[in-house]
């Protein structure tokens, strides 16, 4: 420790190969193999498709530019990364089952709740969603795959990275980053040496999200099927438009926000310390212009997924399928519009706070209209009700109503000003992240499993899995309403002791709902492995990923396929969403059909 | 019909949970003249919360029963596409209630952060401990002590990172991020507040400063104007007022390891 304490916050020593050696895995692992020839100016390799589809599981540790072998990866690599930020929860419980300080330092204990919100963050949650649109989404839109593959690829391995970084800082001096994952400056600036290695991680997984979001934007924009005009696309396809715009413009931002800690720390500029002419607050306005739209990045395509498997497994059509989309896209305007309901209590401009006030409760207008729609969409629908993918939709629709109306509270400036900081707001963001975007993960992968993995999973196992996770899940976050409102702060090893009986409570609850977890883990397993073999279209949907056999071919489709209605043609006699190679012979008649109930249905604006 | 029978259970329903949720007393005591109006602004968010789950889950839980798939069924639903004048209806409902809800925040926010010729009260925070001193009397204190009834302006101000005051019963919350002695030109920390009931409360550390967070905490005493005044006269005079702060916090953050780093490192060592 000697050594160290005469060294600055930062420790070029470790920070540069903290950049240097993921890159060095990059390049080593033939991220950059193409282009380095072509910039040299050598004759590049002729495609010869190696690179796609995986025969074994040890293709899937290769460098790969197959979007449906990108997708597992991502899959995968996320779901290890939500079983540790899940490990490291289950410590934080443990810790505060009782009052006083038992199993860990306050020091560790503020790198365990650091390290599980930046895994959870930056490493499962906006990335599985990457993972599963990377698989889905080519397919939805009948292209053959991602508009820049060695992009793609590249994405995918840069996430490794990031979580690595996040968990390798528990072995340096000093140990884990601990400033939170909103690394507020300037504790942030002088934190031990951990601190540097969340800077360095966000940037990987920053730079990983941008890419991927450009890849979607352009093969979103370009690639979609002849006959896919924006009117037609899949709400998921829309989803992932949206999100991306919002990755594309507003992760700079955290970006930036953590080079210049890091250079704060390192080089001993001055953004963010006061003392030396920095100023404080701007950490937090750059900060939240990015992480507030990353609420939605974190949401939006969510929605996407519960659009697709309500729709499917109530047999209906999307009610409101136009303004489903438009909401998507008011969320995305309006999402850059009220960061600062992060800092009612800031310190900052005390003008500035009704505006965002203003701007915050407007939010819930596009999103309640998504929730109406879902409603809508259930009426008079056939629902599987014992459809797994189902039911963690309908869990999303309750837990995400209710973590909605917590945010609305909290936009609201007198409420927020008591309850901000305190367990009400851990409360609030599990009830939208966990009840709502891991819900929406949940569904998505039982529902997309048959798909990826050509066998079906246990639909019994996937009910326990979901009635233990909904049960664990209301256990352990509803009672942190209470003890925060009641004044328990939050991110704290030691607590007064009249909170005590609900901690304990709310621990015990948590270990179920981590439990719940390995009926999960179990399931996919073993299905994966032994499966009965899945048809091509186990859920009788009309998007045209169904419409190839499970798992996909390798280049998806021998021909392009030719879209000529709307994705959610549910009970409409004859009508169509696409048209397969080979099926041509059989489409001419129920065009005229498909014509005349779309227009006794909804305002015909003409499809685009 | 059914929308009819619906919309009546939603109701019923919504006012059974609204009145069930009346019943705690959810912020706690409350011992401010700002914690009657946000109660009361809660209370009404709760009442408004309660209709609004419940329209949602009443509909939701009727079409989950009634429209549950029998065991083989493969037929569709019906093809309903949507409904123009429904979707107007849930878009522009929505907006009315956000936007009176708004309206009353504001008013509430403006009434209890109105300043009527307080007495101002310097609080100090670092890592991990509060001070106050009272510039009008010139005294120092590590106890907050203030008079009952009496409308009190906070100075917030940090040697070190940024620090929140809290004390739960006065509902009151402001991070401490101007370090003393500086000048920032975006920040707006002082706050101000009428404690309405006497005793003791606890004054905790809300913003993450380290790894002494959970238990930076200071007493609150809220007394009569007599008591605060003999308390007053017992504490250390002021020695030298801002000037002294000032060089304290530049110190704090200029030195070669900021105390942050210093004291995350001395436990790692322990």
């Amino acid at each position: 420790m000697e050594l160290f304490q005469t060294e600055q916050t930062g420790y070029p020593h470790l920070v540069v190969p903290g950049i240097t050696a993921p890159l060095g895995f990059l390049v080593g692992i033939g991220c950059f193999d193409y282009w380095f020839r072509w910039a040299a100016g050598k004759p590049t390799l002729p495609e010869d498709h190696s690179q796609h589809g995986a025969k074994t599981w040890k293709d899937y540790f290769r460098f790969n530019t197959d979007h449906k072998v990108i997708g597992i990866q991502y899959i995968v690599t996320t779901m290890f990364f939500f079983l540790v930020g899940g490990l490291l929860a289950m410590l934080i419980r443990a810790e505060l089952a009782e009052p006083g300080t038992q199993l860990v330092d306050a020091n560790l204990y503020n790198g365990l709740f650091s390290s599980h919100a930046a895994l959870m963050i930056f490493t499962f949650i906006i990335p599985v969603f990457a993972g599963i649109a990377n698989y889905v989404l080519p397919l939805m839109i009948g292209a053959p795959d991602m508009a820049f593959p060695r992009l793609n690829a590249l994405s995918f391995w840069m996430l490794p990275m990031a979580g690595l970084l996040f968990m390798v800082s528990f072995i340096v001096p000093g140990g884990a980053f601990d400033a939170g994952w909103t690394g507020y400056a300037p504790l942030s600036t002088g934190a031990p040496l951990g601190q540097s290695f969340f800077n360095l991680g966000v940037q990987f997984a920053g730079a990983s999200s941008i890419a991927t979001a450009l890849n979607f934007l352009v093969t979103i924009i370009t690639m979609r099927a002849p006959g896919m005009t924006f009117w037609r696309m899949p709400l998921l396809v829309w989803a992932n438009l949206s999100t991306s715009l919002l990755v594309v413009a507003a992760t700079p931002f955290i970006a930036g926000a953590q080079f210049m800690v890091l250079l704060d720390r390192v080089l001993g500029t001055n953004f963010f310390q006061a003392a030396l002419g920095g100023d404080v607050l701007s950490y937090q306005h750059i900060f939240w212009f990015y992480s507030h739209p990353a609420v939605y990045i974190m949401i939006l395509p969510g929605f996407g997924i519960i659009s697709e498997v309500i729709s499917t497994h109530a047999r209906k059509p999307i009610f409101g399928y136009r303004l489903m989309a438009l909401a998507l896209i008011g969320i995305v305007v309006l999402s850059y519009t009220v960061w600062a309901h992060h800092m009612f209590v800031s310190g900052m401009f005390s003008w500035l706070r009704v505006p965002m006030m203003i701007t915050t409760l407007l939010i819930a207008v596009p999103t309640g209209i998504k929730v109406f729609s879902w409603l809508g969409t259930l009426f008079y629908g056939v629902i599987h009700t014992k459809s797994t993918a189902m039911l963690f939709s309908i869990g999303f629709l309750v837990t995400f109503v209710i973590g909605g109306i917590s945010g609305v509270m909290l936009g609201m400036v007198p409420i927020d000003i008591h309850v901000s900081d305190t367990y009400f707001i851990v409360a609030h963001i599990h009830f939208v992240l966990f009840g709502g975007s891991v819900f929406t993960v949940f569904a998505g992968l039982y529902h997309w499993f048959p798909k990826m993995t050509g066998r079906m999973y246990d639909e019994r196992l996937g009910r326990v899995h979901f009635y233990l996770t909904l049960v664990g899940m209301l256990g352990t976050f509803v009672p942190m309403h209470w003890i925060g409102m009641q004044g328990m702060p939050r991110r704290v090893a030691d607590y007064a002791v009249q909170f005590s009986s609900w901690n304990l409570v709310i621990t015990i609850a948590s270990f179920l709902l981590g439990l719940a977890q390995l009926v999960f883990l179990y399931n996919m397993y073993v299905s994966w492995r032994y499966g009965p073999k899945a048809a091509a279209n186990p859920w009788r949907a009309k998007t045209i990923e169904w419409q190839v056999s499970s798992p996909p071919p390798v280049f998806n489709f021998p021909d392009i396929p030719r879209v000529v209605g709307g994705p959610y043609e549910f009970g409409v006699p004859g009508a169509r969403h696409v048209i397969m190679p080979g099926e041509e012979a059989e489409v001419a008649r129920p065009a005229p059909a498909r014509a005349e109930a779309e227009s006794g249905g909804q305002a015909p604006a003409g499809a685009q | 019909m059914t929308i009819f029978k619906l919309a009546c259970a939603a109701l019923v329903l919504g006012t059974i949970t609204a009145v069930i949720m009346l019943i705690p007393n959810w912020n706690g005591p409350g011992a401010s003249t700002a914690a009657g109006p946000i109660d009361t602004l809660l209370d009404v968010m709760i009442v408004i919360s309660s209709y609004v789950f419940m329209i949602v889950m009443v509909p939701l839980a009727y079409a989950l029963w009634r429209w549950r798939a029998k065991p083989g069924d493969e037929s569709d639903g019906e093809p309903i596409h949507g409904n123009t004048r429904l979707e107007i209806a849930w878009t522009a409902i929505p907006t009315i209630i956000v936007l009176s809800a708004a309206i009353y925040s504001w008013i509430v926010l403006e009434d209890i952060e109105a300043a009527e010729d307080p007495l101002p009260i310097e609080v100090t925070a670092q890592q991990y401990a509060w001070s106050f001193s009272y510039p009008e009397e010139g005294k120092v204190a590590e106890e907050l002590h203030v008079p009952v009834g009496q409308q009190i302006a906070l100075e917030l101000r940090t040697l070190d990172v940024i620090h929140s005051f809290w004390v739960p019963e006065w509902r009151i919350k402001r991070d401490l991020v101007r370090q003393a002695g500086t000048p920032s030109a975006d920040i707006d920390d002082d706050v101000v507040v009428t404690p309405t009931e006497e005793g003791t409360f606890t004054l905790v550390c809300t913003e993450l400063c380290g790894y002494g967070h959970a238990t930076m905490r200071a007493n609150v005493v809220v007394e009569s104007e007599e008591d605060y005044e003999a308390w007053l006269a017992e504490q250390e005079d002021i020695e030298e007022p801002t000037e002294g702060a000032a060089s304290a916090g530049a110190d704090a953050t200029s030195g070669e390891e900021p105390p942050a780093d210093l004291g995350a490192l001395e436990s790692e060592e322990q």
